[in-house]
C-alpha cells in the first residue's frame, strides 16, 4: 500500500462516504459544546425538530461567557446567564453529559476534553471554537467547526470536509533556558506566517517534541490556528499514552490495553509524502513575544521591534499600523517596556505545568505596583491542584487574582476585560486588534515570561529575571 | 440551508489588509445580540471607526456606492481566527456573496459554503489585479458556471472549485437533509466501529 502520513490515516479511518473531489462525510467520535455556540446549536436543532444522534459522544461544559470573579455563580454575568442556562436545560433533556460548575469538573473546553480522557489517539474531535485543534496532542483528528456545522453533527454525527493537505513541521534540538513549547510555536508563527497552515493539516515531529510533556504539546497544538492551520496533531507515543491512563472518561483496564495496542500504531509511515516540511532548530529559539497585532508579529524577546521601513510595501503599512495600534516604536529594543495588566490564563495556558512554570519565576517575589495580574486556572481540577500544591497562595501572596475556571481575559466575552489602551503581557493566542477589550494592547508570551513581566512591571526576558 | 448561487455582478469592496480576523469582522460581544441586524451595524467595526467612535471616510466600507457591493477583494489570510459563524453573517447583511483573497481562514471557507458565499483563492498578483479594478470602481462579475472572474474589459480569471461544492452552491438547500438521507451508511459504519473500537463508545458513564 502507498506509504500514507499520519493525517491520511486518520481520515480514512472516519470516512463514511467519499463525496469527491478530495470531499468525504466524516464519522466524529466526540462532539464538545460550550454555551456560547453549543447552546444556541442545541436550541436550533430543537426548533427544527431533528433528534440528537448520538447524545454519548456528546459532552458540554460552559467557559466562554461565565464571571471567573471568585464566589461567581453560572448566572454572575448576567448576559452569559441565559446560554448557560439553556446548556443546562438541553443537556439534560437531550442527556449530554455537561460538566456544569457544581459538577467539580467544570472547565474550558480544551483544557477537560483531553485531562478527563475525552479525547483519545485517533478519534475525530470536533467543537464550535476554532483551539479545537489543541486536542491534536493526544494524536487526535481535532478541528474547529461554525455553527451550521454544530448542527449538522448533532443531527447527523457526521460531518463533510474537504481533505487539505499535509505538512509536516519538525522541532529539533533542545530548547534553551526559559524556552517553552509556547515560544517555540510562536517563533515559528513569526517565521513562516499566521496563514503559513492554511489548506493544510500539520504534523508536529522532531526530537523536540518527542520530549515534550503532554501539556505542553497541549500548548503547541493550540496554536496551530494561528498558524492558520485547522488541525495540528502530534503522533501518540508512550509519554501520551501513559498520560491517558487512568483518566476519567479514557478506557479502563483490558479496554486499555486494547486501545493502547490501536494507538500505538498511529504514526506517518517513514517514507510518507508531505507537500510541505519544515524543520526548526529548537535550539536557537529564544523566549518569544508578540510586538503587534497578528500572531505572526512574534519576536525574540531580546530582539528590536521591526521597521516598516524594511519591508515591502504590503506589510510595512501592516506593521504601521499595528505599531500605531500598540504604541510602539520601530527600533527600539521590545524588553523595557512598561506594562499595566498581566493574564496567566487560556486554553493555550492554564494548565498546572503552566502555572508551575509562572510560580516558579515569581517565587517570593510581589508584583509590580500599578500593575493588576490574573491568573484563571484552566479548569476546576487545575484550581485544585494548584490549591492543594500551594501555587495559589503563591500567585496570591505576589499580589495576583486567583480567579474561578473559564476563558475570562482571552476573549474578554464575560464582561472582564482590559482596559482601552493598557498594556497587556497575556498567555493567551490572540492578539487581535479589541481582542482582550476594545482598545487593549496585548503581547502574547508564555507563563514564566508572563510572570516575569509583573514582577518587573515591564517585557523582560525571563532569562535575566531572577 | 442557503440560497442558490450562480452568477454575482456588480463593486468590489477593496480591502487590502492582511489576516483581517473574525474577532475584527464581528466583536464578540455581538454574538450574544438578538438577530442579524446587529451585525450590519457592528461589522468591521474595527476598520471602519476611528477611535472617538465616529465613521472613517477613508474606509472602502463606509462609502456609500459600495453599500451594497456584492464581492469583497480582501488581503492573505483573511477570515483566520475565531470559528464565529456570525463573521460570514455579517458579510451576508450587508448583501456580500463572493469574498477574493490570496488565502483564507479554512474554518472560515467552510463557514462560506454553508451560507452560498463564495470564497475564491486566487494568486496574489490576481488578486492585486481585481484590487484595482475594485479601487477603480469597474464591476467585475463572478460565474460560477463558469468558474470564472470577468472584468469591464474582458479579461478573465478562473479559479478553481470542486465539483461537489460547487454543486452546493448551485443548488442552495440543505446539508442536513442531504446527509439524513444517507443514513443507512452512518448507521453501518457505527455498528462497525462499534466493534472496533469499543473505547469510543464507552465514555459516557
Ligand atoms: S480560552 Fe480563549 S481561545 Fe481558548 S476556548 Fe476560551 S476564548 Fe477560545
Amino acid at each position: 500500500m502507498k506509504p500514507s502520513t499520519l493525517f491520511d490515516k486518520l481520515w480514512r479511518a472516519h470516512v463514511v462516504r467519499e463525496l469527491g473531489d478530495g470531499w468525504a462525510l466524516l464519522h466524529i467520535d466526540r462532539h464538545l459544546l460550550h454555551e456560547m455556540s453549543g447552546a444556541p446549536a442545541l436550541t436550533e436543532l430543537m426548533e427544527r425538530g431533528l433528534p440528537l444522534r448520538n447524545p454519548e459522544l456528546t459532552f458540554a461544559t460552559a467557559d466562554h461567557i461565565l464571571s471567573t470573579a471568585p464566589g461567581r455563580r453560572g448566572d454572575s454575568y448576567a448576559p452569559g446567564a441565559k446560554l448557560w442556562r439553556s446548556l443546562r436545560t438541553h443537556c439534560e433533556s437531550l442527556g449530554i453529559r455537561h460538566f456544569d460548575l457544581d459538577s467539580g469538573e467544570q472547565g474550558i473546553v480544551h483544557v477537560i476534553g483531553p485531562a478527563l480522557g475525552l479525547t483519545l489517539p485517533g478519534a475525530t474531535v470536533v467543537c464550535g471554537d476554532s483551539h479545537t485543534c489543541t486536542h491534536g496532542a493526544l494524536g487526535a483528528l481535532a478541528f474547529g467547526i461554525g455553527s451550521t456545522e454544530i448542527v449538522h453533527v448533532l443531527a447527523t454525527q457526521t460531518l463533510a470536509q474537504r481533505k487539505p493537505r499535509n505538512m509536516r513541521l519538525r522541532f529539533d534540538g533542545a530548547p534553551g533556558t526559559g524556552v517553552g513549547a509556547k515560544d517555540l510555536i510562536l517563533s515559528a508563527i513569526g517565521r513562516y506566517g499566521a496563514d503559513a497552515g492554511s489548506d493544510y493539516a500539520v504534523e508536529y515531529a522532531g526530537d523536540a517534541i518527542s520530549r515534550m510533556g503532554m501539556e505542553a504539546r497541549l500548548t503547541l497544538c493550540n496554536l496551530s490556528i494561528e498558524f492558520g492551520a485547522k488541525y495540528g496533531f502530534i503522533a501518540p507515543d508512550d509519554t501520551c499514552i501513559e498520560w491517558i491512563a487512568g483518566r476519567l472518561h479514557a478506557p479502563q483496564g483490558a479496554d486499555f490495553e486494547r486501545a493502547a495496542a490501536a494507538w500505538r500504531q498511529l504514526r506517518s509511515d517513514d517514507d510518507a509524502r508531505f507537500e510541505r516540511e519544515e524543520c526548526i532548530d529548537a535550539s536557537r529559539v529564544a523566549p518569544t513575544i508578540t510586538w503587534g497585532t497578528s500572531p505572526e508579529h512574534a519576536m525574540p524577546v531580546d530582539g528590536v521591534i521591526p521597521d516598516p521601513a524594511h519591508a515591502d510595501a504590503a506589510t510595512a503599512a501592516a506593521w504601521r499600523k499595528a505599531l500605531d495600534y500598540m504604541a510602539l516604536e520601530p527600533g527600539r529594543p521590545i524588553a523595557g517596556t512598561p506594562i499595566d495588566f498581566v493574564f496567566i490564563g487560556s486554553c493555550t495556558n492554564s494548565r498546572l505545568d503552566d502555572l508551575r512554570a509562572a510560580a516558579a519565576v515569581v517565587g517570593g517575589r510581589k508584583v509590580a505596583p500599578r500593575v493588576e495580574a490574573w491568573v484563571v486556572p484552566g479548569s476546576a481540577a487545575v484550581k485544585r491542584a494548584a490549591e492543594a500544591e500551594g501555587l495559589a497562595s503563591l500567585f496570591t501572596a505576589a499580589g495576583f487574582q486567583w480567579r474561578e475556571p473559564g476563558c475570562s481575559l482571552c476573549v474578554a466575552a464575560n464582561g472582564e476585560r482590559v482596559p482601552a489602551g493598557a498594556r497587556a503581557v497575556s498567555t493567551s493566542n490572540r492578539n487581535f486588534v479589541g481582542r482582550q477589550g476594545p482598545g487593549a494592547r496585548t503581547h502574547l508570551a508564555s507563563p514564566a515570561m508572563a510572570a516575569a513581566a509583573a514582577i518587573a512591571g515591564k517585557i523582560v526576558d525571563v532569562r535575566c529575571s531572577a | 440551508m442557503s440560497a442558490p448561487f450562480t452568477t454575482v455582478a456588480g463593486l468590489a469592496i477593496p480591502l487590502p489588509v492582511a489576516n483581517v480576523d473574525t474577532d475584527t469582522i464581528i466583536r464578540i460581544e455581538h454574538l450574544l445580540d438578538n438577530g442579524r441586524a446587529a451585525l450590519r451595524e457592528h461589522g468591521f467595526a474595527a476598520l471602519r471607526l476611528r477611535a472617538d467612535g465616529s465613521e472613517d471616510p477613508a474606509c472602502a466600507l463606509n462609502q456609500a456606492d459600495l453599500a451594497h457591493a456584492p464581492i469583497l477583494v480582501a488581503g492573505r489570510n483573511f477570515g483566520c481566527g475565531s470559528s464565529r459563524e456570525h463573521a460570514v453573517w455579517a458579510l451576508e447583511v450587508r448583501g456580500i456573496r463572493v469574498v477574493i483573497a490570496a488565502s483564507f481562514g479554512d474554518i472560515f471557507v467552510n463557514n462560506c459554503y454553508q451560507n452560498g458565499v463564495l470564497p475564491v483563492t486566487l494568486e496574489a498578483p490576481q488578486v492585486d489585479a481585481l484590487l484595482e479594478e475594485a479601487q477603480a470602481r469597474r464591476p467585475l462579475t463572478v460565474s460560477l458556471l463558469e468558474q470564472r472572474i470577468t472584468t469591464t474589459d474582458q479579461r478573465h480569471f478562473a479559479f478553481s472549485i470542486g465539483p461537489w461544492q460547487r454543486q452546493r452552491l448551485l443548488s442552495g438547500g440543505d446539508d442536513i437533509a442531504l446527509t439524513l438521507a444517507d443514513r443507512a451508511a452512518i448507521d453501518a459504519w457505527q455498528r462497525h466501529d462499534r466493534g472496533h473500537r469499543p473505547w469510543i463508545w464507552s465514555a459516557h458513564s
